[in-house]
């Protein structure tokens, strides 16, 4: 018994766990820190008291300006005591302290006097200090010095100089610039890191002169480098020349180097020669095997560091040079079982990426033996990388699918759970085969699921593709137990599925019909409603008759409107006689707020704020225009560009530009901010050049009576066009207005005013300004239900392009459409995409387009495009857009 | 472009996450509410593993983290995501083994703390504003000790020597 006691002394002990710092209070510390005013000084007591105070600063206890001056002015009398570690003390002290610039003055004697000490230690050390406080008038007197320590004998010296310039080279880059020289001696030191510390400052100092750096690389890539930092120094630097060399054909120059650092003895400098080779841009398979050789070296080397850095980095290679990587596959699935789950991680995804077909099956158990003792942050990247090698080898979805399945029966956190449901969501959509066995997979976790968005989201997806299904009965079994057993959420969108069903489905209709009635006693308004909506409308009392179109489109069509807005105007919306008319509601999809995108720090009044209230949505824009008598009449507005800067930034004047679609009229809105306090515009308005936009008329102009400094300003100018032509053309600007000097102390202006013009940059309408982004959310669907009658196809050759990616972008930016399920994403390196477009044209007619792209060898990209719209002149219009540009 | 190698904080934390003494070079984490969130969500990731006798690596908040442990201490160092970690574990190998060297081979928070002012110089000495200064543990406890007036013992030994004693320390722990 006696024996366990004393042993929970002794853990009593440990648990009280002796500090010296154990109940330490600022104030207190602050009272002993008058030892440092006594005439008597004792340096190790002085020294305690600053590590006290350096324990409090460093567990984030922080000083008043008033303490912090305090402690500082007594520290400085510390520099009367010879005692070399209490000088170190007061060093380190200084530095943290931070002291202001006119505290300094103080200690800048003692600190110029250790700098010209004898004693080496006092040297480097009031270099560090002084240059950490200095400011740039100060730099100019020690600047002499500085120059000598960083040719000094002594390495540390010499180093400290060197990395205090690195640091005041970000404030006061003129000066430490004319030590190029000095700095330059110091490159060919014969100590390591005096060498490592000047090449990185003379480096910062050439950075702007390429050549300078070519050069610089060019003679010590053939010289000595003694440290193995200053030689990753030296293959960052050459792989930046390289990088901006840009040389397209022949050998690459200085690759040879990079190659002979793979052969260096220190395991920094291997790495980093290999990670620059395989980050060359356009690197050839010929130039990447030595790196990868070496990289599948690390690969087995017992330094979790070293395995580590090789996966990454074959990690990233994985992406863009599969093949390259599949020979270090066999040191990569043992490292599955690796300690360190970040590097098992790695190897997974990396195999994930690199694996061929026949390989998937063992890679898929092995990773299911992996997956139990992971981490959710870990989890969801292998998922991530599983959905894509399913959509790589659709002919594997069975065990790819299983794999799925499995891990969405065990536990896991929401967003892992989400990424399983989203996989295997995209996976029913692009492998028909897999569809049936998702849709039960899918079926099965609802029925023990306990995320509510999860449950109706699948209930919502099962709806969809269920009843397209063989055997859509056997769904309905896992849908009406929602009904019985989930919250009210999910039991109201179990009932939208199920009317889906009987809506699709004629002869199941009669039996939903049962359940549905059976719905309308639950407890819940919503669940309710619904049933009852869907009995009424379904129609045919239950019998199997087939479902009007009208219904299913009144019940389940898709809106055609961003949910964002219809809320809104739902909110504004007063009850009265009139009903809500959907037709009224914007189908634009909302821009982000200009001034948001603004860099920050810029002034808040933003350009794009007009002055009341919040900016660039469209109904503020068609509130605005409603509320001008001259434009009453140019009826409904279709659209409103995002604003266009027609002004440099930092300009005297600050201008943009809206451009709001009629029918018949364009109007052009300059937004106008006069940035000058001394100014006071009068009569402001915009003289517009219309002759490179011919089928434009100018109708009416309204100018702005006063424009004071920072008060935004709204001038317009109206056009006519033809009805119903995608009129395009360039518009030249400039801005008139009458000037009046104002006294800065009184703000008043002066009477008489000069007239003034300001040119401002052109404006052009293109064809995209009468295209709305109107995104579908399933495009098949809406592609296949606007029918073939207005299909129109042909085919383009867009000549070479910088890549297949660049040219999609630029057919949806010259479209100005809202590109579907994410198919405006090119993946790197393939000869191929599909982009699906969706939008409104002039005069609401709903437009549909799928491109199919290719690109040959000689980067020449080919195009075909199919347009669908209700409207066969617009079928046409968008081919013409295509055409002419 | 930054290309010299930077490290973004040097961290010693004890065996349940408390910061014994830290050291950041960068405006990443702001305040001390944030930093003490990075590292309390370093301690979390890294306490169950085993980075006993070989330093170890991991991703956090698209930061590098190498570390090791030693008796009831955790080393952190801090560097971006495109820093070479091989760099960064120099830097810690440095830092681990000078502190053995300036505590005698009794790396443990109570001396830690006992001799707070040696791990604060050699912080000084390894890294200056996130430029690696020294990453030779030799050179940095020399250095920081040869002006302590703390460590007197140390000055009259030889470095080999206070490396023979470390060992044997470490050599002693691990037989208990």
């Amino acid at each position: 018994m006696a024996q366990p006691l004393v042993k929970k002394d002794d853990d009593r002990d440990d648990e009280a766990e002796y500090s010296p710092f154990l109940g330490i209070e600022k104030g207190a510390v602050l009272q002993e820190a008058r030892v440092f005013n006594d005439p008597q000084l004792d340096p190790r007591r002085c020294s305690q008291v600053i590590t006290k105070l350096l324990y409090l600063l460093n567990q984030g206890d922080s000083f008043t300006k008033v303490e912090a001056t305090e402690v500082f002015f007594s520290v400085t009398k510390l520099f009367q005591s010879k005692d070399l570690g209490l000088r170190r003390m007061v060093y380190l002290i200084i530095k943290e302290l931070s002291p202001s610039a006119d505290e300094v003055i103080i200690v800048t004697s003692s600190l110029m006097k250790d700098m010209n000490s004898k004693t080496d230690m006092y040297r480097a050390n009031a270099i560090r200090v002084l240059c950490r406080i200095t400011d740039g008038t100060l730099l100019t007197q020690i600047e002499r010095y500085l120059k000598q320590a960083i040719v000094d004998k002594n390495p540390v010296v010499a180093s400290a100089a060197l990395v205090s310039g690195i640091h005041l080279l970000q404030t006061n880059p003129e000066i430490v610039k004319r030590w190029s020289n000095e700095v330059q001696e110091a490159v060919q030191s014969r100590a390591a890191l005096v060498q490592f510390h000047a090449l990185a400052l003379l480096q910062q100092i050439r950075q702007n002169d390429r050549l300078a750096v070519s050069k610089l690389v060019t003679s010590l890539t053939r010289g000595t480098v003694r440290s193995p930092l200053a030689q990753c120094l030296l293959i960052r630097y050459t792989s930046q020349v390289i990088r901006e060399s840009n040389t397209q054909t022949g050998d690459r120059p200085f690759y040879d180097f990079l190659e002979s650092c793979l052969r260096h003895k220190a395991e920094m400098v291997i790495f980093e020669a290999a990670r620059a080779i395989t980050e060359l841009s356009g690197v050839t398979s010929r130039e990447l095997t030595p790196a990868i050789t070496v990289l599948q070296l690390f690969l087995s080397s017992s330094k979790p560091v070293l395995r580590f850095a090789a996966v990454r980095t074959l990690n990233k290679v994985a992406m863009t040079h599969p093949m390259a990587v599949t020979n270090c596959n066999i040191d990569m699935e043992s490292l599955i079982s690796d300690q360190n789950r970040s590097i098992a991680t790695l190897a997974i995804t990396t195999l994930l990426k690199t694996g061929n077909e026949s390989s998937v099956d063992r890679l898929m158990k092995q990773i299911t033996n992996f997956m139990s003792d992971i981490a959710d942050e870990f989890k969801i990247v292998v998922v991530e990388a599983i959905r894509s090698l399913c959509l790589k080898f659709p002919l594997k979805y069975r065990s790819l699918m299983n794999f799925l399945s499995n891990i969405l029966r065990e536990e896991g956190g929401f967003e892992y759970k989400k990424a399983i449901v989203d996989s295997i969501v995209i996976l029913i959509r692009d492998i028909p085969e897999a569809k049936e066995s998702g849709l039960l997979h899918l079926c099965e976790f609802i029925e023990d699921c306990e995320f509510t968005y999860l449950s109706t989201q699948i209930l919502h997806f099962l709806g969809i593709e269920g009843p397209k299904t063989t055997d859509p009965s056997k769904y309905i079994r896992y849908i009406y137990n929602r009904v019985h057993l989930e919250n009210a959420t999910v039991r109201a969108a179990a009932v939208s599925t199920l009317a889906k069903f009987g809506a699709m489905v004629d002869a199941l209709k009669p039996r939903i019909f049962v359940l549905l009635r059976r719905c309308i006693f639950d407890s819940d308004d919503e669940v309710r409603d619904r049933a009852t909506l869907y009995l009424n409308t379904l129609g045919g009392d239950g019998e199997v008759v087939e479902t009007d179109k009208d219904v299913k489109i009144f019940l389940f069509g898709d809106l055609d409107i961003p949910l964002v807005n219809l809320e809104t105007s739902l909110k504004n919306y007063e009850p009265s006689e009139e009903s809500f008319d959907i037709d009224s509601v914007p189908k634009e999809v909302k821009s982000q707020p200009l001034v948001e995108k603004k860099a920050p720090g810029k002034k808040p009044a933003g350009l794009g704020a007009p002055p009341a209230g919040p900016p660039s949505t469209v109904d503020a824009y068609e509130r605005l225009l409603s509320s001008i008598p001259e434009f009453s009449n140019f009826g409904k507005l279709f659209k409103s560009s995002s604003p266009v800067e027609l002004t440099e930034a930092e300009t005297e004047y600050a201008v943009n530009v809206v451009k709001h679609i009629f029918d018949r009229h364009v109007v052009f809105q300059y937004n106008c901010i006069n940035t000058i306090p001394e100014q006071l515009l009068e009569n402001v308005s915009v003289i517009v050049d219309a002759s490179e936009a011919e089928d434009f008329a100018e109708v009416t102009s309204k100018p702005v009576r006063s424009l004071p400094y920072d008060t935004p300003g709204q001038t317009f100018v109206a056009f006519e066009k033809p009805d119903g032509i995608t009129a395009v053309g360039k518009f030249s600007n400039t801005l008139r207005f009458i000037v009046k000097e104002v006294d800065p102390s009184t703000g008043e202006a002066e009477e008489d005013g000069v007239e003034d013009e300001y040119q401002l940059e052109d404006l052009e309408v293109v064809a995209a300004d009468y295209m709305m982004k109107v995104g579908v959310s399933n495009f098949r669907n809406a592609w296949e239900s606007m029918g073939e009658d207005f299909e129109r196809v042909d085919e383009y050759g867009l000549g070479p392009r910088e890549s297949l990616a660049e040219a999609v972008s630029a057919v949806i930016n010259l479209l100005g459409m809202q590109p579907c399920e994410g198919t405006e994403a090119v993946a790197t390196n393939s000869r191929s995409h599909t982009c699906l477009l969706s939008g409104v044209f002039l005069g609401n007619v709903r437009v549909l387009v799928r491109l199919q792209f290719g690109i040959e060898g000689s980067r020449d990209v080919a195009m075909k495009l199919a347009v669908r719209s209700e409207d066969e002149a617009v079928g046409d219009a968008i081919h013409d857009i295509v055409s002419c540009s | 472009m930054e290309l010299c190698p930077c490290v973004k904080n040097i961290l010693l934390l004890d065996f349940e996450g408390k910061r014994v003494a830290a050291k950041y070079f960068c405006d990443d984490w702001p305040t001390n509410g944030a930093k003490e969130a990075f590292e309390k969500a370093v301690f979390n990731k890294t306490q169950k593993t085993n980075a006993r006798s070989e330093v170890e690596v991991t991703m956090l908040e698209n930061n590098i983290v190498v570390y090791k442990f030693v008796q009831d201490l955790h080393f952190f160092i801090t560097g971006g995501e495109e820093e070479n970690e091989i760099i960064l574990a120099t830097v810690l190998q440095g830092f681990v083994d000078a502190v053995g060297l300036l505590l005698r081979g009794n790396v443990e928070k109570r001396e830690a703390l006992e001799y707070l002012d040696l791990i604060l110089l050699c912080i000084d000495e390894i890294v200056d504003g996130g430029i690696i200064l020294e990453t030779d543990a030799n050179i940095i406890a020399g250095k920081v000790a040869s002006h302590s007036t703390v460590a007197d013992g140390l000055s009259e030994q030889t470095f080999s020597q206070a490396l023979a004693t470390a060992r044997e320390h470490l050599a002693r722990s691990l037989l208990k």
